[in-house]
């Protein structure tokens, strides 16, 4: 019998006889045979050796940021992620449980919980987080809807910028689809910031919430302080939103302007990019709203002798209780996500993550500088923007042209914008992190300079 | 389980007691006992209208919503804002300081039981 | 459980609050000029640089959460019968292929020909999850179970519109999962129940009654939260098929019959798949998980995008379609999951996963023959993965499904599932999986049928359960009236 099942051919027998049964198939005797087959047409067990050398070999046909320098950002960031994480990652008594539905046996993963959603609240200056959602794109549409329901479901519609993650919105529109939301969606101005006069334009009394992204998916530091007053003026929430999660170290996040919601992705906290995911959805609020936030939530309570622990709470929430009331359909969180960005920011330390920040910015505006001063034909799309560590370029050839050049070159060069922006078509996306060595920032000076 | 004398009851476990043109409602102690303790309650908001037969609040216990259908059509003119910081109130005293809601109407038209044939619908319903 | 637990492990934020200069990670230095945040970003959306929260060691930082660790049971560490949840062992290699840096290094907006090894991965899992259910298309995007559903349904609604017709009800069974009415309501959709007969399966006549040109869908679990298989399926399926409407199957328990039947056979429209159940990926303690759609010819059109095509250079992702549903998240699945996932096919292959799902089901009925008797059983219908008591003998001597849940920890079992299915009052849902070996199959019926003894002789003893694990019981009522929900300093 296979490894991975527990009976042996002699158990079996042995437990079919203690059934008074001859055969397995007297298990299945009530599945019509109308809907039965003898066996599955899929090749045959493989052992572990031949099992690690097909899918190694499926990684040679891959180019990823741990072999070649890479750029690559637009939602998702390429950081540092110690092995001290993994290793407690895969700690079995945390990876192989399982929702903390038993508070007396789970005492781990509901600290480390606790521990998350302090984190978190103390990023974005708001009061509640819960304890993740799927990724930043669901966690926009949970912000959107949640603002609808706040609003007690009068105000269908929802004003968004057009540079929050134009991926995040494509979702946004799936869901509102059958919920009949209107979205509006408003455009930056030249200069890659929203366009406050037609923000302020689109927002009318029946807008449930105004979604901006800061820094935004063009990489630049928006004015949040006018964007929450904007939606306070009619009584709509405002929702920041945040793709790279560790710019919120160096910027103010929305909690310290009375923003709403502050949500999005932090996956750049020792989450690997893993072609898309699993990955890390975040969604904070004031406490005002807690009974209608989205997602499980982590409480601080104790035992019957009267020692502090943790449980779930709030679930009458969710879907197992509400059933068709629930706050959401959710019924997963990204626990081990969750677990990853807690030991994460705490490895990185309350000082560490400062630093952290500062590093990528001083790598990120180097290069950017860089690129103008030695005369590389290449220019900032938004000079006079403020940005983190993501910005916009343009120069000789389009950016789908230059990024396939530095591919061919060895270096991933950075997102041409083409597939989704009209605004700036030509335009290449480029982020830095501390993975790119300033060894790195040369090879790419030079290839942006060769191939143009 | 007590059933005090001076108030009536629905078949759905609230009890009613007019005063002048209001009537004061609240769910029964049996009601409290079947919803488990009471960790949070949603009232209607006071000048709001209500509906016969509608939602117009919940009770929430550790595992457990349920919905709070108002028994008649009228104004809401008073909520027990007590619940909001103590909503254990519903279970320590279901008949008195945990009061629901005063809505303006009469209870003209209402189904109805008194004292003894509430407590012969607990009765019934616990065989 | 016995433990020599710190139960007093502080919060990070309590350890040393104020110390700063300790370091987890030595971070990379850059040795080109650095950029004072000041010269370069507005005044007043920059950050003072006040530490968030402390600094932490390294060791330091692996004993907190190493510690931490050991107030968790984990499916590593016994029995875990979790009904409906499927908890199984995490094969090992799972973890080892994932770790490499090909696969989670990989950035989702890379061109399609960096990704070539990625994108074969995705392509095979579609092939493979079509021949396990024999249906014709697959998404791989839904991040769980739940978000599957969303999918199906949305599709179902999309097909709706293209026939020109706006259906508004979705029946689901009493039985049901919770997911299935919160996600009918999600999508536009009003839920409406249908009761199940006296063996648990679907009122056939009251399906007939319900099933008017008004219903879009009915969602059916297949076998249902029961552990019973729908004897009926084709027939409900062909009911509901010749009024218009569509058949999703919530595939949640399609660990009860890999290899021996197929959804596709049974009329599914379509059928998401728990790979964190079925197929061994990780439950993490509450995710990630992965739940692809597979789907039918006739919703082929309105799969969600971004999804793998197969062509004559290789693979490609496709990012539109004309008349798909859109995307349901970020990029195009959760990739890491979904190559667990594959891994443990190829590694079980074909006839693995036929003996998987017998093995399963026979350890379901050993439970269900060893206990019943000590416990009361509401439908004596044929179990398969898993089985459904309740405590209805207990409750004479006043000890509820709860209490047994926590008596069972005291003897280093998890509990079984018992917030549903709604349809049996006090359920004890139990269901083994096919990883554990006999043993501890054994030790867990022990186990069970002395907590029954002590419910009958000692009862107290269960109901002030559990008295071995780290806390003690815990007062979930406080948590919601006094809503603590983050650490602040006090200081």
């Amino acid at each position: 019998m296979h490894p991975w099942i527990g009976a042996g051919s002699e158990d079996r027998q042995d437990l079919l006889h203690e059934l008074g049964l001859e055969t397995i198939d007297q298990l299945f005797a009530r599945l019509p045979e109308s809907v039965c087959i003898d066996h599955l047409d899929l090749p045959p067990a493989q052992d572990e050796i031949s099992l690690r050398r097909a899918f190694f070999d499926l990684g040679l046909n891959t180019t990823t940021a741990a072999r070649e320098p890479s750029f690559f950002g637009a939602g998702v960031y390429n950081h540092i992620r110690p092995a001290a994480v993994d290793a407690v990652l895969s700690r079995a008594e945390f990876f192989t449980s399982y929702t903390p539905y038993q508070p007396e046996i789970s005492q781990g993963t509901l600290q480390a919980l606790f521990e998350f959603q302090t984190l978190m609240t103390r990023l974005t200056c708001m009061e509640v987080s819960n304890a993740s959602l799927y990724d930043g794109a669901t966690a926009v549409v949970e912000a959107v809807l949640f603002a609808f329901r706040v609003l007690r479901l009068k105000r269908p519609r929802v004003v968004i910028a057009d540079t929050v993650h134009p991926i995040y919105r494509s979702v946004l529109d799936t869901y509102a689809d059958p919920t009949g939301l209107e979205i509006v969606t408003v455009p930056a101005g030249p200069d890659g910031r929203l366009d406050i006069e037609a923000l302020e334009a689109a927002i009318t009394d029946d807008t449930c919430c105004v979604a901006v992204q800061s820094p935004n998916f063009l990489g630049v530091v928006e004015d949040l302080p006018v964007v929450a007053q904007a939606a306070h003026r009619v009584g709509a929430l405002a929702v920041h939103v945040v793709t790279e999660a560790l710019s919120m170290a160096l910027l103010r996040a929305g909690g310290h302007f009375a923003f709403d919601v502050v949500c999005g992705e932090a996956q750049s906290f020792g989450v690997a990019p893993g072609y898309g995911g699993p990955h890390l959805g975040f969604f904070t609020c004031k406490e005002k709203t807690i009974r209608q936030m989205p997602g499980r939530l982590c409480g601080e309570t104790v035992d019957s002798e009267g020692n502090r622990a943790f449980c779930l709470t709030l679930s009458t929430r969710e879907q197992h209780i509400r059933r068709a009331k629930a706050t959401s359909n959710i019924c997963t969180n990204q626990g081990l996500m969750a677990l990853a960005a807690t030991v994460w920011l705490e490895a990185i330390g309350g000082s560490g993550l400062r630093r952290l920040a500062e590093d990528n910015l001083s790598r990120a505006h180097d290069l950017a500088r860089r690129l103008v001063d030695e005369d590389t034909g290449w220019r900032l799309a938004f000079p006079d923007s403020p940005f983190f560590n993501e910005f916009l370029i343009q120069g000789p050839i389009g950016g789908t042209e230059i990024a396939r050049k530095a591919a061919e070159a060895g270096i991933l060069a950075g997102i041409p914008v083409a597939r989704w922006s009209t605004r700036w078509p030509d335009g290449l996306l480029i982020a830095v992190t501390e993975q790119n060595s300033s060894a790195d920032l040369d090879a790419l000076i030079e290839t942006l300079r060769v191939a143009s | 389980m007590s059933i005090p004398q001076d108030l009536l009851y629905t078949k759905s476990h609230e009890w009613v007691r007019v005063e002048g043109d209001s009537v004061v409602i609240g769910i029964t102690h049996y009601a409290q006992d079947q919803l488990g303790e009471v960790v949070f309650v949603e009232l209607p908001v006071v000048g709001n209208a209500v509906e016969a037969g509608e939602e117009m609040g919940t009770l929430e216990s550790v595992k457990a919503v349920s919905e709070m259908l108002a028994p008649l059509s009228g104004e809401v003119v008073e909520a027990n804002e007590a619940l909001e910081d103590s909503p254990d109130l519903v279970n320590q005293s279901p008949f008195d300081e945990g009061w629901l809601v005063k809505i303006k109407g009469s209870i003209e038209g209402m189904d109805l039981l008194d004292p003894q044939s509430y407590a012969a619908l607990l009765e019934a319903e616990q065989h | 459980m016995k433990r020599r637990a710190h139960r007093d492990e502080p919060l990070f934020f309590e350890r040393n609050p104020k110390r700063r200069g300790r370091q987890g990670i030595l971070l990379p230095t850059f040795d080109g000029p650095s950029t004072q945040p000041a010269s370069v970003l507005p005044a007043e959306v920059l950050l003072d640089d006040r530490p968030l929260w402390p600094d932490i060691s390294e060791m330091d930082l692996v004993t907190h959460f190493h510690r931490l660790s050991q107030l968790n049971y984990a499916v590593d560490e016994g029995l875990y019968p979790l009904g409906s949840c499927t908890m199984k062992y995490n094969p090992r290699i799972n973890e080892a292929v994932a770790g490499l840096s090909a696969f989670n290094a990989a950035h989702p907006l890379q061109p399609d020909h960096q990704v070539q090894g990625v994108l074969e991965v995705m392509w095979e899992l579609e092939e493979t999850l079509k021949t396990i259910t024999g249906m014709p298309g697959v998404t791989l995007q839904p991040a769980a179970g739940a978000h599957g559903e969303l999918a199906g349904i949305l599709m179902i609604r999309k097909a709706l519109e293209a026939r020109g017709e706006s259906r508004e009800i979705i029946l689901v069974p009493d039985s049901a999962h919770g997911t299935n009415p919160a996600t009918a309501a999600f999508a536009g959709f009003r839920a409406v129940e249908i009761p199940s007969g006296p063996d648990g399966t679907v009122d056939l006549q009251a399906l007939d009654t319900a099933m008017n040109e008004n219903v879009a869908a009915v969602m059916l679990t297949v076998p249902n939260t029961l552990g019973v298989f729908e004897h009926r399926i084709v027939e409900i399926a062909e009911l509901v098929h010749s009024r218009g409407g569509f058949v999703y199957m919530d595939g949640a328990n399609l660990n009860a019959f890999v290899g021996r039947a197929l959804p596709g056979l049974m009329g599914a429209d379509a059928m998401h798949i728990n790979l964190h159940k079925t197929f061994s990926t990780p439950h993490g303690g509450g995710g990630p998980g992965a739940g692809p759609v597979t789907v039918s010819e006739a919703l082929l059109p309105y799969l969600p995008v971004p999804r793998v095509v197969k062509t004559d250079d290789g693979f490609s992702m496709l990012w539109s379609g004309e008349n798909s549903i859109g995307s349901l998240r970020g990029f195009s699945g959760s990739f890491l999951i979904l190559l667990r996932a594959l891994v443990y096919m190829r590694g079980m292959g074909g006839d693995g996963l036929r003996e998987m799902s017998e093995t399963g089901v026979l350890f379901a009925n050993i439970i269900r023959k060893r206990l019943e008797g000590a416990y009361h059983l509401q439908y004596d219908t044929p179990t398969m993965h898993e089985v459904v008591f309740d405590d209805s003998e207990q409750v004479k001597n006043g000890v509820h499904n709860t209490d047994i849940a926590k008596r069972l920890l005291d003897y280093g079992f998890h509990p079984p599932t018992m917030s549903f299915p709604l349809v049996v009052h006090g359920a004890l849902m139990i269901e083994p999986t096919e990883s554990f070996g006999p043993e501890e199959i054994d030790a867990f019926c022990e186990a069970m049928l002395a907590i029954a003894k002590e419910a009958e002789e000692t009862p107290d003893l269960v109901r002030a359960a559990p008295h071995e694990t780290p806390v003690k019981r815990i007062d979930e009522v406080r948590a919601a009236r006094n809503l603590k929900v983050r650490f602040v300093d006090e200081a």
